[in-house]
């Protein structure tokens, strides 16, 4: 059975990584960043990939990274939903990465995985692992043509991964137009390419397809981390509200809410966990593994942050309590690489759970 | 050595084939392979409750015989690990093997009719008598009395304390001629659970578990445990009830509707969410004992179970509207999927009221692991004698 804990490796990385959001991104800061000219904290994110060096933990040591695992990769996420820091390591790190580790090419691999270059995978963040990737076209010089929109972690990057024409192509000069998104801390963007020069990666879509996997199995730890933070957030919140003449939290009609609520994320964490270790060991199970997980904890991060608003009264309807960024978050990853109910449908084929015939 | 070589030294030793049943649960009991993490001389070797699986992949590999623990539930789950943490020496050597090899059942003397979820409310009295306890009282909703030899009991030693603490914790002899068991007929039309009434019971002190007064202690033991006995054991994937409905789902395809698919779907979501939960919490807790996030793991598996049962039955269709048999029986295991799908609909409405209801295991959880305050309350330092009822 797979390791579902944490080494004390792992526990290290998660305190460095949570002290240097603690002290960088504090929600005000999130809160005035996410109307401006920068919406991506990029200061914040050299510190993490470069500083920290988490930028590529999953890659062997020969090749520019950490020579560690997804399980590593996926604690970073976890803190990273925990504080909803503004800095492009889903798009770069997890997605961008993965594909370039199933590429032939090596070329742009080390300035990746050393956070030198900022890099993303080119379709709609709402793409499932199994869904029809965007229509672009590959000119006979090899430039591409075509319209990708809702690309997450677009803005900041350097190298735009495109899926095209069944194969994969790096892209450095795309025009790429920023969304006004529901997620203020992950902001999409369209990218247009035009007779745009590209460089062939990898000529199927391999690299593609286990770049959305991965990102669907590893999206569950930073929906597990932000559930984390509305439980905890909120619990706290209960103990010291008053009301009637008593804590808040000592209703018990708010008590069973928490409890159902620690219940799911409890959960969440052993499914977060299995995905991450099935995607890094590469264990047959992982399809079904990141089904579940993704199922499981895109409803549970919805469900956090839904709870957290409503438990908070009134001061959590408002602009200036940070829970609205969690929830914001929590719903986009909702339909981020499938919807839970995506998931759930794809269970029926992994677990011989047949469709009803028509 | 390690366990996989103790083990196979064991079935060296007596071929299952060719032993006796009891014999072989006796010699590998005293080989420390019942419960690997029990300490060496009780039945374990003091080793991480993780290698318990390779123990028992072998012996099922060896088509050893096991002791049926859907008969001693209560003593596996729930009185072994209070023994073993609060015991006497005399006690953990008189108690723990018989109760492992199933030669003696076990019941749980907790709950009275007026002492239900306010379990510290229990007012069955023992009274002090030289070297013996005498005990007089009502017990209720006893599973398996009828086939019990032993119980651990509650009861009050001291009214003159707050509840909570004038209460210690006793084995009873189910045999004492004081001890009547009644059935109490379930709504599934069998009586798996009884009626006890206790009148001059005599027990003697050595027989007393943890220190006079200290009963609620213990007792927090034993119920931890029984939350994580009541659905955190290790099953393989589709183990329980979902593997139940799956099959149904694959062999009957005019039974399928769109609608039920999908709930079958959420289910099997959440029969593999709980299954992981419980691995995980298993591998936390590799030795020693569960604390109240026990309590997720019984609260998690009564929902499922009530929601899978009353989707096979839906399931079922027409078949559906039928039961097996309203027969009043008295049965000897504790079987969640045994008998037909009305069955197990109708039973698993007791998961979320045995072993601490629902609506208490969230308070446990909210209270215990989150750290909420608790209600106010007016009943918690008062002497029990002067409490209002």
């Amino acid at each position: 059975m797979s390791d579902l804990l944490y080494s004390e490796i792992e526990e290290e990385l998660r305190s460095s990584v949570r002290a240097l959001l603690t002290d960088h991104c504090p929600p005000s800061a999130i809160l005035a960043r996410c109307e401006g000219p920068e919406p991506y904290d990029l200061p914040l994110w050299r510190s993490l990939a470069t500083g920290l060096g988490v930028a590529g933990l999953q890659v062997p040591e020969s090749l520019g990274g950490a020579g560690a695992s997804l399980r590593e990769v996926a604690v970073v996420l976890e803190e990273l939903g925990r504080s909803v820091a503004p800095v492009p390591y889903f798009g770069s790190s997890v997605l961008g990465l993965t594909a370039l580790l199933a590429c032939e090419d090596r070329e742009l691999l080390p300035g990746v995985a050393s956070g030198a270059l900022t890099a993303t995978l080119a379709v709609p963040f709402s793409t499932a692992p199994d869904a029809a990737l965007p229509s672009v076209s590959v000119g006979p010089s090899g430039t591409l043509t075509g319209r990708i929109t809702s690309v997450a972690d677009a803005l900041p990057a350097d190298v735009l991964l495109v899926p095209a024409d069944g194969g994969l192509y790096a892209v450095e000069t795309a025009t790429v137009t920023r969304r006004t998104s529901l997620d203020l801390t992950r902001q999409l963007a369209d990218v247009t390419l035009d007779g745009t020069p590209a460089r062939q990666l990898a000529s199927h879509d391999g690299p593609v397809r286990q770049a959305l996997l991965t990102g669907a199995g590893l999206l569950a730890s930073e929906q597990l981390g932000l559930a984390e933070w509305c439980l905890s957030t909120t619990v706290g919140y209960l103990k010291e509200r008053r009301q009637f003449g008593r804590q808040v939290g000592s209703f018990q009609a708010l008590k069973h809410r928490l409890a159902d609520l620690w219940l799911e994320t409890v959960g969440g964490r052993a499914v977060a966990r299995y995905a991450a270790d099935a995607l890094a060991t590469d264990s047959p199970d992982t399809a079904i593994a990141v089904a579940v997980a993704q199922a499981h904890c895109g409803a549970l991060a919805v469900r956090a942050a839904e709870e957290c608003i409503q438990l908070h009264g009134g001061i959590g309807m408002t602009w200036e309590h940070p829970a609205h960024l969690y929830l914001k978050r929590a719903k986009a990853d909702q339909l981020a690489l499938g919807t839970p109910g995506h998931h759930r449908n794809t269970l029926a084929d992994l677990a011989d759970l047949p469709v009803p015939s028509p | 050595m390690d366990v996989r070589e103790l083990t196979r030294e064991l079935l060296a030793e007596h071929d299952p084939a060719g032993t006796d049943r009891l014999d072989f649960l006796r010699a590998r009991f005293d080989a420390g392979l019942a419960w690997v993490h029990f300490p060496p001389g009780l039945g374990g070797l003091g080793a991480p409750r993780s290698e318990q699986a390779v123990v028992d992949a072998e012996l099922a590999a060896a088509g050893a015989p096991d002791n049926d623990p859907r008969r001693i539930g209560i003593g596996l789950g729930m009185a072994a690990p209070t023994i073993l943490r609060y015991g006497t020496e005399e006690q953990k050597q008189r108690f723990l093997r018989p109760l492992w090899t199933g030669e003696e059942v076990w019941c749980q003397l907790f709950s009275e009719p007026g002492a239900g979820s306010d379990l510290a409310a229990l007012g069955t009295r023992a009274v002090r008598d030289g070297d013996h306890w005498v005990v007089d009282g009502q017990k209720v909703w006893t599973s398996i009395a009828h086939a019990a030899r032993w119980a651990i009991l509650l009861a009050r030693t001291d009214p003159d304390l707050p509840k909570h603490r004038g209460i210690s914790y006793f084995v009873c002899d189910m045999t004492d001629p004081g001890v009547e068991v009644r059935p109490l007929r379930q709504l599934t039309g069998e009586a798996e659970f009884n009626e006890v009434f206790l009148t001059g019971v005599r027990i003697p002190d050595a027989h007393r578990i943890g220190a006079v007064g200290e009963g609620w202690q213990v007792a927090q033991t034993t119920l931890n445990n029984e939350r994580v006995a009541i659905g955190g054991q290790a099953i393989p994937r589709e183990g329980g009830l979902i593997g139940v409905v799956a099959d149904t789902w694959r062999a009957r395809p005019e039974l399928r509707s769109h609608e039920l698919h999908q709930r079958l779907l959420k289910g099997w979501l959440d029969a593999e969410v709980i299954r992981l939960t419980g691995e995980r919490l298993r591998q936390q807790l590799t030795s020693g004992q569960p604390g109240p996030e026990g309590a997720a793991m019984k609260l998690a598996f009564a929902r499922l179970a009530q929601e899978l049962s009353g989707l096979e039955v839906e399931l079922l269709g027409e078949q559906g509207l039928g039961y097996d048999d309203w027969t009043m029986t008295r049965p000897e295991v504790v079987d969640f999927t045994g008998r037909e799908a009305g069955y197990r609909y109708l039973r698993a409405k007791g998961n979320s009221i045995e072993g601490g209801s629902s609506e208490i295991l969230r308070n446990v959880i909210a209270e215990r692991v989150l750290g909420l305050p608790a209600e106010p309350r007016t009943d918690k330092d008062l002497p029990w004698k002067d409490l209002p009822r």
